[in-house]
């Protein structure tokens, strides 16, 4: 009844404890790898928190020398204790880290990375540029932009549309101005943009608002699949949903496979992949283990997913 | 200072609640005629019903809340709470399905379910506060997080949806309603009516006064105190519940996300509706009207959208801020 994986849990969490005995009594040929991930307090971080799970299963199986150190925190300040509890106790080869806030874990991460522990940070850069060995993450102003290019190629001169922000940051900035700026020059008239915080209750809320304040709406980028779901019902409730589409964002499997089914409302999404923490990790393991090159910079790019494509970014276990 | 705590039944309070509802009214009209005047579809039949049903939740638990801080007490877990309560009605009815098919019987159980957690939930804190002696405000902190990390752990980080054919039985009790007027509408004017005569004209709303002005002065005048101050937990929880139950059909989930920050909307409406904060006295109506200013603030701000969307939190401060000062002045000027 319950969708949860606690024993399982339970067993990955007694493996890492016998893994850890034995290093102990390690050769030089034992690597512990570090992951500290923001906890799973909204679905993009629950699916990014199941995904780092499942990898590092996968990792455990296929790499017998590997050990695996999960911690995850629900604010800047528990992260950085865990960074320092992996070094101190831990005694970590390679970290990968998702900073809760880039500015607070900036030095942490740097005191890291000068003691000679390969370090990868993934989704939000660090302050300081420099520090990591990876640097692994989504393509912000590629994900504006590939939606602004569907906009501008299925809306004629004189389209309005709604837009929904996310919450406000340097990272909502980037997405949105890569969008305007595709759909520049295509005659699509942006009627307003308020933010509904990634959240559904605040995105019906102000859709809802929308709806009431304009009589022709013909598109909106929702940018986000919680403010997607919020939209929809608010646009359903005023029975308006011969009149208009929907893009969301980020690739919840919820709103996957009403692309894949040709939900009319929702023609297409733009991927954000949590799964992004799999590559980063993977990338760190194959690092240690063997001689294959793995640093620099790993942007995963945005893609358009249609009805054709769908399948690809469905994952029914996640939960996300 | 000591007369406010004190001179609950004085006859110079009934003058003073005179200058006091002032405030709120005043502050809601002015709201309205700026709306009005902003956009032409403010006061149209859809937009009037879509700010009073959003309305609805925070609404029923300000509600409870009244009686919760009239009685000096404070809850800051029900935002939490209510976030728990929508998951484990969504997990009871999705499992459900099989034994009860599809049908009125199932959601009548999926809301005494949401009905019974709630009662239970606030009973727990009404418990630890009143019986073990624990201050309110560190129980329901703790509480507050332990909701708000259980309803993640059923969602396993994502989101709790309930099964889509009975979403689509459900969704009526949210979106339609008795001729013309939602059903959200109608239970959130019900519950402060049924609030408002309770603190007005119940020997239970006067021992929640009296126990929130002077506790020791209600306890030798025979007020049976901690039942007093568990029952109005307890009531917060059940309000909860019911909330809940109003708030599930409209998005059918629920996840970490849902209901964050409502225990100190809730909070505030009862404050800018006049309830003292430090207990003694409270008023439920005052309440709605605080809630309603709330939610019109948000609303005008995004049908005009004359300033930057970053500003909002900045004007719906200075105006809940106002709000109060308003009363505040009238006060001191009695």
């Amino acid at each position: 009844m319950i969708r949860r994986h606690f024993l399982k849990g339970a067993a990955l969490a007694a493996a890492m404890v016998a893994g850890t005995a034995g290093a102990q009594a390690q050769d030089a040929e034992e690597y512990t790898i570090g992951v500290a991930i923001p906890s799973a307090t909204h679905g993009f971080m629950g699916g990014l928190n199941f995904h780092a799970r499942e990898t590092i299963e996968r990792l455990e199986q296929t790499y017998p020398q590997l050990t695996f150190v999960l911690a995850t925190a629900g604010d800047a300040g528990k992260m950085v204790n865990d960074v320092e509890d992996m070094v101190a106790t831990r005694n970590i080869d390679a970290l990968v880290v998702l900073p809760f806030e880039s500015e607070p874990l900036t030095s942490p991460v740097q005191a890291v990375a000068e003691q000679g522990i390969w370090v990868t940070v993934v989704d939000r850069g660090l302050s300081v540029e420099g520090i990591e060995d990876l640097y692994v993450a989504g393509d912000n102003p590629g994900f504006g932009r590939m939606a602004g290019e569907y906009f501008a190629d299925n809306l004629s001169e004189g389209d309005n549309i709604v837009v929904l922000r996310g919450i406000p940051t340097t990272l909502d900035n980037e997405r949105v101005e890569a969008f305007q700026k595709a759909i520049e020059g295509s005659g699509i008239n942006v009627l307003d943009m308020q933010h509904g915080n990634w959240n559904r209750d605040d995105a019906f809320n102000v859709m809802q608002d929308f709806l009431s304040k304009y009589d022709d709406i013909d598109a909106v980028w929702a940018a986000d699949d919680d403010m997607a779901i919020g939209v929809m019902e608010a646009i359903n409730q005023a029975g308006r949903d011969e009149e208009m589409w929907i893009v969301g964002g980020a690739g919840m499997k919820e709103i996957i496979k009403r692309v894949m089914d040709g939900d009319p409302m929702l023609p297409v999404d733009v991927s954000y992949p949590p799964a992004q923490i799999s590559t980063a990790i993977e990338l760190t393991a194959l690092g240690l283990v063997s001689d294959t090159p793995v640093s620099g910079r790993f942007i995963i790019g945005s893609q358009l997913i249609t009805p054709e494509n769908a399948e690809k970014f469905y994952f029914p276990d996640s939960p996300f | 200072m000591s007369d406010a705590t004190s001179a609950t039944e004085a006859p110079r309070h009934r003058k003073r609640l005179n200058f006091q509802v002032l405030g709120p009214l005043l502050a809601l009209i002015v709201l309205v005629i700026l709306g009005a005047s902003l956009n032409s579809n403010f006061l149209s039949y859809g937009n009037v019903t879509n700010v009073l049903a959003r309305s609805a939740f925070i609404g029923i638990i300000a509600v409870g809340m009244t009686f919760v801080i009239t009685a000096g007490g404070i809850d800051l877990s029900v935002g939490s709470m209510a976030a728990f309560v929508a998951g484990v009605m969504i997990l009871a009815m999705n499992s459900l399905i099989p034994t009860m098919g599809i049908g009125v019987p199932l959601i009548a159980v999926g809301m005494l379910v949401a009905l019974a957690t709630g009662f239970a939930a606030g009973w727990l804190n009404g418990f630890l506060i009143s019986k073990v002696g624990i201050e309110a405000f560190i129980v329901t902190l703790g509480s507050m997080g332990i909701y708000r990390s259980l309803v993640t752990w059923l969602a396993d980080g994502g989101t709790l949806s309930l099964d889509f054919d009975l979403r689509g039985l459900y969704r009526p009790v949210y979106y339609d309603g008795l001729l013309g007027v939602s059903w959200p509408i109608i239970v959130f004017a019900v519950v402060a009516i049924l609030g408002e005569l309770t603190l007005r004209h119940t020997a239970f709303g006067r021992h929640c006064a009296a126990l929130g002005a002077n506790e020791q002065v209600a306890r030798y005048s025979a007020v049976k105190v901690d039942r007093a101050r568990m029952a109005t937990y307890t009531l917060l929880g059940a309000l909860v519940g019911v909330a809940t139950i109003m708030y599930v059909p409209r998005l059918g989930s629920a996840s970490g996300s849902t209901g964050v920050l409502w225990e100190l909307e809730a909070i505030a409406a009862v404050i800018i509706g006049g309830t003292v904060l430090k207990g003694g006295y409270g008023r439920v109506w005052g309440t709605v009207v605080g809630v309603l200013i709330l939610s019109l603030i948000d609303n005008i701000l995004n049908l005009a959208s004359i300033v930057s969307p970053y500003l909002n939190g900045a004007i719906q401060g200075v105006i809940v801020i106002l709000a109060v000062v308003l009363q505040r002045e009238r006060k001191s000027a009695d």
